[in-house]
């Protein structure tokens, strides 16, 4: 158990340095979620009331492709280079390590969007009650986004052009995320409340956590061959 | 008898069995869904009353109803085929849901098609977002990643666990989306005929209903075996049964 946990702690410190060694990378996705936000003013319509009607949704598909970008890095590099085959040798269960690797990948990407999204919020008008539950839809998303895509990275990485395929194969499971959290987002706008919605992200959370990892690792055993 | 059925399934795992036995199966499959087709549509088209809100245009759900039942169940076939294939490493299980796809995509897009055509008179609009028809929409979406990465993958080795894998991730996913979609429209409030009680159908209605929905299910059966004999020859192109197969070139 002891060896078991230094091990998850490892990997986790390992994938954290990797990533900040390549800061300009993870700089990106954060652009393309400001930018796409950016662009929706600019191509509908800069009234404020419509902006406010549409900002939950738009930060949130932002939010989503922003991270079918980063997806990626999950276990590309790894997989370049081999360290993957040697996660998977390894005699600890598989399962932990993913989730190792996944939660990694969700503080170096989904939590920085996590901090950006109230700014966001700001240029789209939304209410201060809003701008709140949409912290906490994001809290409880984004590892669920991390969580579910990490089985698409998982089948798709040992493919040259895996990147179209991936979001292919990830956007619609993707759907139930979107829905609660939105949802959550505008009914807290109307002075609503939201504690349903929050519960079913957390609920699916839940879920995800406990089976996208065995998921995942049956996924990378197969990609590895 | 349990020994007899246990060794029926075990024979007909093999691939050379189950080449010999579903070519036996295939005409009268393919016989039972041509009387079961005929009289559906007989029954539906000639027999059965127009309905009294909705006149003719009603009897496209002969057509639709079956083909949405059908779409839901090849997925959940698929996964049970998939899980089968993973668990027990029987090759024909997974020959069987990789030539189930594409039948069950146009099974899919059937319905939709279909239900759009119905949608235009009924509710004035060739699409809405209805909760049905969005989680349709989505299941063809799961059809088509999977096909797409199936087809991307080029061992076929890999591609068909890689495959059964995606597939039970999306029939665990395919209820969370369904009641999702359903939770999003409802809170949306669609247009109001889209709710209309579903009222107790006809007997006159329903057998012939029930005859397409058989003839639906036996379609399913026929060419599903069909293909996966193809896919099955082609796999197994190298190997002792079909090259004996070939030289005696009674192939059908």
């Amino acid at each position: 158990m002891k060896l078991l946990l230094r091990a998850f702690v490892a990997l986790l410190q390992r994938d954290l340095l990797l990533a900040f060694r390549h800061r300009g990378e993870l700089v990106n996705p954060l652009l393309f979620f400001m930018i796409v936000v950016t662009l929706f003013p600019l191509g509908v319509n800069p009234e404020e009331a419509l902006l406010r009607k549409i900002a939950p949704g738009v930060i949130w598909i932002a939010a989503l492709l922003a991270g079918l970008f980063s997806l990626e890095s999950m276990f590309r590099s790894d997989f370049d280079d081999g360290a993957l085959e040697q996660i998977v040798l390894s005699p600890h269960p598989l399962p932990v390590l993913v989730l190792a690797k996944v939660l990694a990948h969700w503080l170096v990407s989904g939590l920085p969007m996590l901090l950006m999204a109230p700014l966001l919020a700001l240029f789209l008008s939304m209410p201060a009650k809003a701008v709140w539950t949409l912290e906490l839809t994001l809290l409880a998303g984004t590892p669920l986004l991390s969580l579910i895509g990490a089985i698409g990275v998982a089948l798709t990485v040992g493919l040259r052009r895996g990147g179209v395929l991936l979001t292919l194969l990830v956007l619609p499971l993707y759907i139930p995320v979107l829905i609660f959290a939105t949802n959550a987002v505008t009914a807290a706008g109307a002075g609503m409340p939201v504690a349903g919605q929050i519960y079913f992200l957390a609920a699916l959370l839940a879920l995800a956590l406990t089976l996208a990892p065995l998921a995942t690792a049956a996924a990378l055993r197969i990609s590895l061959g | 008898m349990w020994n007899a059925i246990a060794l029926f399934f075990h024979k007909l795992a093999s691939p050379k069995h189950f080449y010999r036995i579903s070519g036996r199966w295939i005409p009268w499959l393919g016989g039972i869904t041509m009387m079961l087709l005929l009289s559906g549509l007989y029954l539906g088209l000639f027999v059965a009353p127009p309905d009294y809100q909705q006149g003719e245009s009603y009897r496209i759900i002969f057509v639709h109803v079956p083909s949405a039942w059908m779409s839901l169940f090849v997925y959940v076939f698929m996964a049970v085929l998939s899980a089968i294939h993973l668990i027990w490493n029987i090759k024909l299980a997974e020959v069987m849901a990789r030539s189930s796809a594409a039948l069950g995509a146009s099974f899919t897009f059937l319905a939709l098609a279909t239900g759009s055509l119905w949608g235009k008179p009924m509710w004035g609009a060739w699409w809405v977002w209805d909760a049905r028809l969005t989680s349709e929409l989505i299941l063809l979406f799961l059809y088509l990643g999977y096909m797409a990465l199936v087809s991307a993958i080029e061992d076929s080795r890999a591609a068909a666990r890689a495959g059964g894998v995606l597939i039970l991730v999306g029939v665990v996913n395919v209820p969370i989306i369904h009641y999702s979609v359903e939770w999003w429209n409802t809170l949306h409030q669609g247009p109001t005929v889209t709710k209309f009680d579903k009222p107790s159908i006809h007997i006159s209605m329903l057998i012939p209903l029930m005859l397409m929905a058989l003839a639906f299910q036996c379609y399913y059966f026929t060419v599903v075996l069909m293909r996966a004999r193809v896919e099955l020859l082609d796999r197994e192109r190298r190997s002792a049964w079909v090259q004996e197969l070939f030289l005696n070139s009674r192939v059908p």
